[in-house]
C-alpha cells in the first residue's frame, strides 16, 4: 500500500470517528453553524482526497453526503432526525469502504446507487419555511466534553510533542486536547507526530527490563556498604522511575476513546426500540493503559447496550411509572488508588429478581432451597453466570444467553472486578474496577513451602498473623487468631466471621509439610464478593513487578496469572486469586456454597437452640440439635456385634445398627457413647468419641455443605462446630429410612405440607424429618414467598409456620391466610422457640390450629397427623 | 552465576551451512547417552542455573529460570525421555532453544563440543529403537566407538499444556 493511501486512511478514520460524534451533536443543536461547518469540512476533505487518490466509489458517496451537508449549511434544508439518519448511513458506507481499503488496498466492488439516490432525494427536498428548529435542548448547546480524536487505525496513536516552552511536558503528553469538535482546525499549539504502537510496546518492554535490572542492582548495592556505586545507582534508580512513568504515559489514553462509539450506538438503539435514551458520559478524560482500554471496549459496549435494551423501559412504561419519558444511561469513570472505577448506571426498571430466580432454577444453576435462602442481590448476581439471559424475547441487540458472563470473564481476565446494584423500578448500576495498567503491578511477595510467590496487591485486603492449631485450643483469652480445622478444611475466625482458608502448600502440592513453626500468615483476599484466606509461611515486602505471561505449555495451570523476575534475579510465579478461588471452590465454581454462607449472615434467627455437643473422628467438635436425639447411651464395648459386616447392638429387645462418623471405632475405651435416633420402629445409634455438653446458643450455619453428613459449620459456645446432617446418617443405617416410610404415608394419601421458616438450617432439618414421617414437604423462606405460592394456585394439606420471621411474622402470615383465599381453611401449625402461654394464646387467636415448640419433632409430627385426620374426618 | 560457555554460536553455524553433506551438531549427554542437537536450533548454552520450581506443572517441566531478563522454561530432558532422574546435587547444564517466540532450556547432564559430521555417517533410527526415543530422534550418527542420537528440538518442545 503506498504511503499516500496509508496516510489518507489514517486521517479518514480519525475524521470518521469525529463525524459520528459531531453529527449527533448536530441532531440536538441543529442551529449550531460551527458544528455544521465542521462536519461539512470533514466530508469535503474526504471527497477531495478521494478524487486525488483515484477512489471513485468513495468519492461518489462522499459527494452525495457533501451535497446534503452543503444544503444544511446554506440553510436550504433544516436538520431533522431523518436527514441525520441518512447522512449517518452515508458515513457508514464510507467506513465500510475505508476498512476494505485498509485491508486490501483497493476499493471493494459494489453499488451505492440506492444510497446516493436517497441522499440526493434528501438534498433535493424543498427548504421548509424558515421556522424555528424542531428541538433545542438547552444542555446540548455545549458539545460533549470528549476529545474528538483518535479512533480506528489501531496501529497508530498520536503523540504530541510539546514545544520546550510548555510548562509540564509530561503531564500533557499524548493527551489530545479535549477541545470541542467545533474547533478542530484551529491551528494546533502543540505538535504531534505519529508513532506506531509497536514502537511504544517495544519501549515499554525495554523499560520493563530496565526496571528489573535496576532492581537487581539495588539489591546488590544493598549488600555492600559504602560502595562507590551507591550514589550513581540512586540517580539511575530515579531516572528509571521517571522513564517508566513517561513511557507508561505514552500508553495512556483517555477512556473517552473507548466511549466514542457509544453515542451512536445509543442513538441507533433508541430509534430501533422506540425508546428515548440520553447518554451522559462523565470523566471521559480519565486515562488508562491502551492495552486495558482495548480489552474493556467490548464489555463496556455490551453493558451499555444491555442497559438501553432491557434496562430502560419504553416511554409509555416510564410515564406509567411516574418517571420522565427519557431514560438516562450514565457512564462515569474516575481514578481511585491504582485503579480506574467505571460505573454504568441506568434509571430503568432494575433487574427482575423473580425472573432471574425462575431462570436459575430452570437452568439448574441452583436448587429451589438454595434460591430460597438467597438475598435478592445474590440472586441478581446470577446474571454473571453462563446461560442466563432475562430478556424475554431475543432481540437483535441482546438476549441470546451470552452476555454478562462473558463480560465478567473478560473483566476478570485483566485483573478487574465487577459488582452490581439494582433496585426494582429505580435502575441498575454496574461498577467495574480495573487496574490502570497490566504491565507493572504492585504485588505482595510471600513464601510457602520454601517457594516464593507474588500475589497482586489489588486483591489483598489484609494480613493476619495466626497460630497453626495443633490440637490444643489455646486461643481462649490470648487474643491470637488460631487456624481451626473442620475435618481437614482450615478456617479462621475473623471478627466473628468464619473465613474459609486455603493452604498454598496443599493447593499447589508443594509437597512440603507445613513448617513446624506454629506461626503462619493469612493473606485475606477478596475475589468478587467473596473473601478467602490464603495460608502462607512468610510474608516479605511488596514489590513492583513486571508481569510476564507464562509459557504456553503452562497456561492450563489456572492458579498463575503470570511470572516475573524479582530484584534478586530469581523467577517467581504470580498467583491469580481468581484461579485459586475457582480451584478451591470459593466463589465462581461453587458460588452456591458461599452464597449460602453469606445468607446465613442475613438470616440471624434470634432463636436459641439446645445443641448437644460431642466429639467424633479426629477430635472434631460437632453438634446436633438436642431435640432430634432420642436418647444418649453408653454401652459396653463387648455388646457391639458384627452382623452383615455392620456393627450392631441389641437394644431394648431389637437390633440397632451402629454407624461411626469416621468409619472407624476406637477400640481402646471400655464403653462406647452413642446418640440414639429413633423414628417409629426404626432405631439407630451413632457412635461418637465423647459427649461434651449441651449448650443453648444461636444456631447460624456459617459455612454450609462442606461435606456429606454435615449441614455446615456454626460458632457454638464460642468455637467452630460442625453441625450434623441427621438425615444423612439415618440413611446410612437404613437406606430406606426415608424411602420406606412415605410408602406407608402414600397408602394413607400422602399429605403435602408447606413449611415456612426463615432459617435455612431449620428448613433443611425439617424437610427430611417430615419426609420421614410420610409427608411431602415444600419449604419456603418467608411468608411472602408462601403467599406467592398461594397466588400461583399451589394447594397444600397443611401449613407449618415459624413465628419469628423478618418482615411478615407468623402471626401476621396466619391472619393473612385466614383472611381469605384458597388456603383460608387449611390447618396451620405454629412453631416457635418461645413456648410461653402468651405467644401461644396470640397464635391461637390469629388462627393457628396448634402450637408446638421448635425441635420437638415427635410432637410436631403427632400434631400434624392429628390435625390432618381431623380435617379428613371433617 | 550463569556461566555462559557458548553464546550464540554464529561462527559454528556459519560453518555448518557450508556443505550440504555435513551437519553441525552440539553434542550433549543425557544419562550417559551421547546426543546431538542441530547447532542452528541452539540459542544459548548455560551452566548451572537457579531454577524456580513451578507447582502443578507437568513433570517434564523443571521450572523457570532467568536468562538476561527473559524468563525461560526449563525442561528436564531426562524426564522428557523417561530416563531415571538425575542424582540430587548433580551439576547440570542447559541448552536454550526457541519455539514459537518462547525460550526453553533443555536440562542435560553435560554439553560437550560442537561436531561437524559427514552425512554418510548418518542413519535412520533402527526400527527397534524404544518408542520414547524414536519419538524425539531424527536419526543416528555412527561415530568412532560411540553412537550419537540426533534429537528433534521442535518435537521435544511440543508439550501440550493439557497433558
Amino acid at each position: 500500500m503506498d504511503d499516500l493511501l496509508a496516510d489518507f486512511l489514517t486521517e479518514t478514520n480519525e475524521s470518521l470517528a469525529e463525524l459520528d460524534v459531531a453529527l449527533l451533536t448536530l441532531e440536538r443543536t441543529p442551529d449550531d453553524a460551527e458544528t455544521l461547518g465542521f462536519i461539512f469540512r470533514l466530508v469535503h476533505t474526504i471527497k477531495g482526497t478521494c478524487g486525488f487518490l483515484g477512489l471513485p466509489r468513495l468519492e461518489r458517496v462522499a459527494h452525495a453526503g457533501e451535497n446534503v451537508l452543503g444544503k444544511l449549511r446554506d440553510r436550504t434544508l433544516t436538520v431533522t432526525p431523518d436527514i441525520v439518519t441518512q447522512v449517518l448511513a452515508g458515513i457508514d458506507q464510507i467506513k465500510a469502504i475505508v476498512s476494505h481499503l485498509s485491508t486490501t488496498g483497493a476499493e471493494p466492488a459494489g453499488d451505492d446507487t440506492d444510497l446516493i439516490a436517497a441522499l440526493n432525494r434528501v438534498a433535493s427536498l424543498d427548504a421548509p419555511p424558515a421556522k424555528k428548529a424542531p428541538v433545542t435542548l438547552p444542555a446540548a448547546a455545549q458539545p460533549p466534553p470528549e476529545p474528538a480524536q483518535i479512533e480506528a487505525p489501531p496501529e497508530l496513536v498520536p503523540v504530541e510533542i510539546i514545544p520546550p516552552t510548555a510548562p509540564t511536558p509530561a503531564a500533557t503528553a499524548l493527551q489530545a486536547q479535549p477541545q470541542p469538535p467545533t474547533l478542530p482546525n484551529a491551528p494546533a499549539n502543540t505538535q504531534t507526530i505519529r508513532v506506531t504502537v509497536d514502537v511504544l510496546e517495544d519501549l515499554m518492554t525495554l523499560v520493563s527490563e530496565l526496571v528489573l535490572t535496576r532492581n537487581q542492582l539495588l539489591q546488590l548495592a544493598r549488600n555492600q556498604e559504602n560502595s562507590g556505586f551507591t550514589v550513581p545507582l540512586q540517580r539511575l534508580s530515579h531516572i528509571t522511575s521517571d522513564l517508566q512513568e513517561g513511557v507508561m504515559k505514552t500508553r495512556m489514553q483517555p477512556i473517552g476513546n473507548a466511549w466514542n462509539k457509544l453515542p451512536r450506538l445509543v442513538r441507533d438503539l433508541s430509534h430501533e426500540m422506540g425508546k428515548k435514551i440520553e447518554l451522559t458520559m462523565l470523566g471521559a478524560e480519565t486515562e488508562l493503559d491502551r492495552q486495558v482500554l482495548e480489552l474493556i471496549k467490548d464489555p463496556l459496549t455490551h453493558m451499555v447496550r444491555n442497559s438501553g435494551d432491557h434496562g430502560l423501559e419504553t416511554p409509555a412504561e416510564r410515564r406509567a411509572a411516574g418517571k420522565p419519558e427519557t431514560g438516562t444511561i450514565v457512564l462515569n469513570a474516575y481514578h481511585e488508588g491504582g485503579y480506574i472505577i467505571l460505573e454504568i448506571s441506568d434509571d430503568g426498571r432494575g433487574l427482575a429478581v423473580d425472573r432471574i430466580r425462575a431462570k436459575a432454577l430452570a437452568n439448574g444453576l441452583a436448587t429451589e432451597a438454595e434460591l430460597a435462602a438467597m438475598t435478592d442481590s445474590q440472586i441478581q448476581r446470577f446474571i454473571f453466570r453462563a446461560g442466563l439471559s432475562t430478556a424475554q424475547t431475543i432481540s437483535a441487540v441482546s438476549g441470546r444467553g451470552v452476555g454478562m458472563d462473558v463480560v465478567k470473564t473478560n473483566i476478570e481476565k485483566i485483573g478487574g472486578t465487577i459488582e452490581l446494584k439494582s433496585t426494582p423500578g429505580q435502575g441498575t448500576m454496574f461498577t467495574v474496577k480495573i487496574p490502570l495498567t497490566l504491565a507493572i503491578v504492585s504485588a505482595l511477595i510471600v513464601e510457602s513451602g520454601k517457594e516464593r510467590f507474588a500475589i497482586p496487591q489489588l486483591s489483598v485486603v489484609e494480613l493476619v498473623r495466626a497460630q497453626r492449631d495443633s490440637g490444643r485450643n489455646t486461643n481462649e483469652g490470648t487474643g491470637n487468631s488460631v487456624i481451626e480445622r473442620i475435618n481437614d478444611t482450615p478456617v479462621l475466625r475473623l471478627r466473628n466471621r468464619l473465613l474459609p482458608l486455603v493452604s498454598l502448600t496443599e493447593l499447589l502440592a508443594l509437597g512440603v509439610e507445613d513448617t513446624a513453626e506454629s506461626a503462619a500468615h493469612v493473606v485475606v483476599a477478596q475475589v468478587g464478593a467473596h473473601m478467602m484466606g490464603i495460608i502462607v509461611d512468610r510474608v516479605f515486602d511488596t514489590e513492583e513487578i513486571v508481569v510476564k505471561p507464562v509459557a504456553p505449555i503452562l497456561r492450563h495451570v489456572t492458579m498463575f496469572s503470570g511470572n516475573t523476575i524479582l530484584g534478586d534475579g530469581s523467577v517467581i510465579m504470580i498467583l491469580d486469586p481468581n484461579g485459586i478461588a475457582r480451584a478451591s471452590g470459593v466463589g465462581a465454581g461453587s458460588e452456591n456454597r458461599l452464597l449460602r454462607a453469606n445468607s446465613a449472615d442475613t438470616q440471624t434467627s434470634a432463636d436459641k437452640t439446645a445443641m448437644l455437643l460431642f466429639r467424633a473422628g479426629e477430635s472434631r467438635r460437632m453438634g446436633v440439635p438436642l431435640g432430634l436425639v432420642a436418647r444418649l447411651e453408653d454401652i459396653p464395648r463387648e455388646k457391639i456385634e458384627i452382623s452383615c459386616g455392620m456393627p450392631v447392638t441389641q437394644y431394648r429387645g431389637k437390633l440397632m445398627p451402629l454407624i461411626a462418623i469416621d468409619g472407624g471405632i476406637d477400640q481402646q475405651k471400655p464403653t462406647q457413647p452413642l446418640l440414639v435416633f429413633a423414628e417409629g420402629d426404626r432405631i439407630m445409634g451413632l457412635m461418637v468419641d465423647e459427649i461434651i455438653d449441651v449448650v443453648e446458643d444461636r444456631l447460624d450455619i456459617e459455612l454450609a455443605g462442606a461435606r456429606a453428613g454435615l449441614l455446615g459449620t456454626a460458632v457454638i459456645g464460642g468455637q467452630a462446630t460442625d453441625v450434623l446432617d441427621t438425615g444423612y446418617w439415618l440413611m446410612q443405617a437404613w437406606q430406606d429410612w426415608f424411602r420406606g416410610v412415605p410408602r406407608q404415608g402414600a397408602a394413607a394419601g400422602q399429605k403435602h405440607v408447606l413449611l415456612v421458616d426463615d432459617s435455612e438450617f431449620f428448613r433443611q432439618l425439617m424437610m427430611p424429618t417430615l419426609g420421614a414421617a410420610g409427608f411431602r414437604v415444600t419449604a419456603v423462606g418467608s411468608a411472602a414467598e408462601a403467599l406467592r405460592l398461594r397466588d400461583a394456585g399451589t394447594m397444600f394439606d397443611a401449613i407449618v409456620s415459624d413465628i419469628e420471621m423478618p418482615e411478615m411474622d407468623g402471626i401476621q402470615f396466619c391472619r393473612t391466610v385466614r383472611a381469605g383465599g384458597p388456603w383460608a381453611a387449611l390447618p396451620m401449625l405454629a412453631m416457635t422457640a418461645h413456648s410461653d402461654m402468651e405467644t401461644a394464646r396470640l397464635g391461637r387467636e390469629a388462627g393457628f390450629t396448634d402450637y408446638v415448640a421448635k425441635f420437638e419433632r415427635e410432637v410436631l409430627v403427632a400434631s400434624l397427623r392429628n390435625t390432618l385426620v381431623e380435617t379428613v374426618a371433617a | 552465576m550463569a556461566t555462559e560457555l557458548l553464546d550464540r554460536p554464529e561462527t559454528a553455524a556459519a560453518n555448518g551451512t557450508t556443505g550440504e553433506d555435513t551437519q553441525v551438531l552440539v553434542t550433549l549427554t543425557v544419562a550417559d547417552q551421547l546426543c546431538g542437537i542441530p547447532v542452528l536450533a541452539v540459542r544459548d548454552i548455560l551452566g548451572e542455573q537457579t531454577i524456580t520450581r513451578i507447582p502443578l506443572a507437568p513433570p517434564e517441566i523443571a521450572g523457570s529460570l532467568n536468562l538476561r531478563g527473559r524468563i525461560v522454561t526449563a525442561i528436564d530432558l531426562r524426564q522428557r525421555l523417561r530416563l531415571p532422574k538425575a542424582a540430587p546435587g548433580q551439576a547440570r547444564m542447559s541448552v536454550v532453544a526457541e519455539q514459537g517466540g518462547e525460550l526453553y532450556a533443555l536440562l542435560v547432564d553435560q554439553v560437550s563440543e560442537v561436531l561437524s559430521l559427514d552425512a554418510s555417517m548418518f542413519e535412520r533410527n533402527p526400527p527397534t529403537l524404544e518408542k520414547t526415543w524414536a519419538e524425539f530422534s531424527t536419526g543416528i550418527f555412527r561415530l568412532d566407538g560411540r553412537l550419537l542420537v540426533v534429537l528433534d528440538v521442535s518435537r521435544l518442545l511440543a508439550l501440550s499444556g493439557e497433558e
